[in-house]
């Protein structure tokens, strides 16, 4: 097999796993840090419950995304060596800066958050969450510029074929980079939400809420309503912003072969790669000028402009379909259980039992969503590794195709075991709420008592 | 020495000290992960929950350090890490597998438990070996050939080992009563093929490599760097005296392990030594594989306001969670 296809199919796989955790870790942070703010507002069980039993989804989904992030950062070598010898000069300081101010700041603080709660100040335990969850979010800046700048690369100059930086406002802040941010970033936030909002669903149904259940539903659901309509307002933005710098991306993921006037925006289509044409058409008349060009006549350009420059067309076509329509569903499944709460004085237990079921259902959507969303935007910059600048297979490594394969056998296998276990204990987890609430409620003297009597049983 | 120049030193340096950092923090991890099986079901729990507030910030240095290599010596990267290909994802997959069933052992129901105890083991191990076989591969510049693959295998053992000896001496500040003196008689038996390991290394690594041997072996350089195998061959006498003395049970409990990391940072003073200047032994110096001077400045900038900080907030932590090890608890 083509060793090119092998790097690629390990990179996609590495960074497809490594995304659903910090798309996770990103929004619980700041829910988690709600819920404690909560807690000590109100001291109501129900917050410090809630806090409690996220924190665990909270840790594992750190875990998960610290060590397949250490996998990325030698992949960038093993896989690409040619990537940083041609543009290390400008992805080396953003990983750098990614690591110096938000790896070790969330890495510390967590053992804090997690484990030091009987330990130090309410004030300081606060503050480790608070960090905490700042330090995910800045780590997702640092290396989304770098990701924007890949797409449309902007502040460098190339001298004998290795770029160095001539603005780095310029590289840092480049055209694509407010709107991808701000797109990952609700990204997060609806998989956040989502996600506690459906795994207390599956507790209400199953029978097993702690004390801040309902707390945590409201809290997801509402979430969820508020951000859906912004990122369906910002994913529009951000297509647009795409339309603009890497046209052929639109192209493929609107399956417009030809450069047309009034093109049609297609709802289904199987799109023909060898024959460059659709079929099995379901689309609305013009609808594609009409929300690419805010008008009906206007111009879209096609593939055909783009011979050999352009990414494959299904896979894009399908992951943007797949993705918006998570997206709205999202904003039915939300809004609807909204108003259902509304009219239940939202309490939660009180919600039609088929609705339950929707959201739990709906836990993993996020995930979903944004893998498609990933897809569109990394499959649609191929073939190229920094847009129009260099092809990823100028850089592809030398290693041969059979030890990739090998690693790769291994990494895919050691994945879906860790997916697997990952929902299972969150499952568990959900469905054994008791253990949370037979915590000592954050008093040092129990805690000390409780591990006296482990260091007792120890010796004995 | 001008800026240019001086730049890549200072990064190389801050390299060697990532790495350095690492060995010493994340090599009692692993080492500790190492010792798992050989404990009972509550000791394993006490052992882990000594790591446990740390072990990701451990982790980061490796990040840290891989990340100097491919931002300040973007060149050698790619050379190191393709050479390197197999065992880089054997150590990815076993530091995966030991980082993930730290979690996921506490979470999981409880017949699921005996296996996360052994992905952490496995995971644990397979990490070490995998370093230990990496460092043996580039202190001879990846050279091929059968004395260079018995040299390799020799530090795949030879650096588990001295995780486990680091492990145990954690263990012993960090812990109480039967578990801690089980600790020491584990540091005992780690003991032996350490200084057998190391003996070996530091004859075997100027036989190996001519550069070695005309950086060490000629006056009066020779005398100069003495100091260096003498206090390692001192620090390890220690520690071994020092195991058969109730008083690392009590007031001393620390000294093993501030000993054992004495060793360790020796041992990076002789290898940097050995390695200076090239980054690829014999292929690649530190300015050949250097990044542009303008980009090192600006994360030089960084470093110097952001690696102050985080050694200060790693010490907090470290403060936070003082003295012995006591049960885990979410809150």
């Amino acid at each position: 097999m083509d060793p090119l296809i092998l790097a690629r199919a390990q990179f996609a796989a590495n960074i497809s796993f490594h995304i659903l955790f910090p798309t996770i870790t990103i929004a619980l942070g700041w829910l988690l840090f709600f819920f404690r703010w909560r807690w000590l507002k109100t001291r109501d069980e129900g917050w410090l419950a809630s806090y409690r039993f996220w924190t665990k989804v909270f840790a594992l989904s750190f875990a998960l995304g610290v060590v397949s992030g250490i996998t990325m950062s030698f992949q960038f070598g093993t896989n690409w060596p040619g990537f940083m010898e041609r543009v290390g000069n400008i992805a080396g300081p953003l990983l750098g800066y990614e690591v110096l101010t938000a790896f070790f700041l969330e890495a510390t603080f967590l053992g804090v958050m997690l484990f030091g709660h009987n330990r130090v100040s309410e004030r300081m335990h606060m503050i480790a969450t608070f960090l905490v969850a700042f330090g995910t979010t800045v780590s997702a800046f640092w290396i989304l510029s770098l990701n924007s700048w890949m797409q449309t690369p902007t502040g460098y100059e190339i001298v004998n074929g290795e770029f160095h930086v001539r603005s780095w406002i310029e590289v840092l802040f480049n055209p694509s980079f407010p709107y991808r941010l701000a797109h990952m970033l609700l990204a997060s936030g609806l998989t956040g939400s989502f996600l506690v909002a459906g795994v207390s669903a599956w507790q209400l149904l199953r029978g097993t809420p702690h004390k801040g259940t309902q707390r945590a539903l409201r809290t997801g659901i509402t979430v969820a309503a508020i951000l859906i309509p912004v990122q369906i307002f910002v994913g529009d933005q951000h297509g647009l912003n795409t339309l603009e710098h890497q046209p052929q991306k639109i192209a493929a993921m609107e399956g417009v072969w030809q450069t047309e006037r009034g093109a049609p925006l297609l709802l289904f289509a199987w799109p023909d790669a060898a024959a460059k044409e659709n079929r099995y058409v379901v689309g609305i008349p013009k609808g594609a000028s009409l929300i690419l060009r805010h008008d009906a006549q206007a111009e879209v350009r096609g593939l055909n402009e783009f011979e050999g420059q352009h990414p494959p067309v299904a896979p894009l076509f399908f992951a943007f379909r797949l993705m918006v329509g998570v997206g709205m569903l999202m904003l039915a499944v939300s809004w609807t259980t909204v108003w259902m709460l509304r009219r239940r004085a939202w309490v939660a237990q009180q919600l039609p039992r088929a609705m339950l079921g929707v959201l739990s259902a709906m836990s993993f959507s996020g995930w979903l969503a944004t893998l498609a969303g990933w897809y569109v935007t990394e499959i649609g910059r191929q073939p190229f590794i920094v847009y129009g600048l260099i092809r990823t297979a100028e850089v592809a490594s030398k290693t041969p195709a059979s030890h990739i394969a090998l690693t790769l056998a291994a990494y895919l296998a050691l994945y879906a075991v860790l997916i697997v276990a990952f929902i299972s204990v969150v499952r568990y987890l959900a469905e054994h709420t008791e253990d949370s609430e037979a915590l000592p409620a954050g008093s040092g003297q129990a805690i000390a008592q409780t591990a006296a009597a482990a260091g007792q049983g120890a010796r004995s | 020495m001008s800026w240019e120049q001086a730049l890549p030193m200072i990064f190389l340096g801050l390299m060697g000290l990532s790495m350095l950092v690492y060995v010493a923090l994340d090599g009692y991890d692993l080492g500790v992960g190492m010792l798992l099986p050989r404990a009972s079901d509550a000791q394993k729990d006490v052992m882990i929950a000594s790591i446990g507030p740390f072990w990701d910030a451990n982790e980061t240095w490796l990040v840290l350090g891989v990340g100097i290599l491919l931002i300040a010596f973007p060149k050698a990267h790619g050379l190191v890490l393709t050479a390197l290909y197999l065992p880089v994802a054997a150590m990815l997959i076993g530091l995966i597998l030991r980082g993930v069933a730290f979690d996921f052992r506490v979470k999981a129901r409880a017949h699921h438990k005996p296996l996360w105890n052994l992905a952490f083991f496995a995971g644990s191990g397979l990490a070490s070996v995998a370093q230990g076989y990496m460092l043996g591969r580039y202190i001879t510049g990846f050279a091929e050939g059968p004395e260079f693959a018995v040299f390799a295998a020799a530090i795949a053992l030879a650096l588990p080992a001295a995780y486990v000896l680091l492990g145990a001496s954690w263990l012993i500040m960090k812990t109480e009563g039967e578990l801690q003196a089980q600790s020491v008689r584990w540091a005992k038996q780690a003991w032996i093929p350490v200084v057998v390991g190391m003996a070996l290394i530091s004859i075997a690594t100027p036989w190996v490599s001519q550069t070695v041997r005309n950086k060490w072996f000629v006056m009066p350089e020779f005398i100069a760097l003495l100091p260096i195998p003498l206090m390692t061959a001192v620090a390890l006498v220690l520690a071994r005296g020092l195991l058969n003395s109730h008083r690392v049970l009590g007031k001393l409990c620390w000294a093993p392990f501030a000993l054992v990391i004495a060793v360790f940072i020796l041992g990076a003073f002789g290898l940097a030594y050995s390695l200076y200047p090239y980054v690829v032994m014999d292929r690649l110096t530190l300015w050949q594989a250097a990044s542009a001077t303008n980009s090192l400045a600006v994360i030089l900038v960084g470093v110097a306001i952001a690696v102050p900080a985080i050694a200060g907030y790693t010490v907090f932590a470290y403060r936070v969670f003082w003295g012995k090890a006591t049960e885990l608890h979410y809150g």
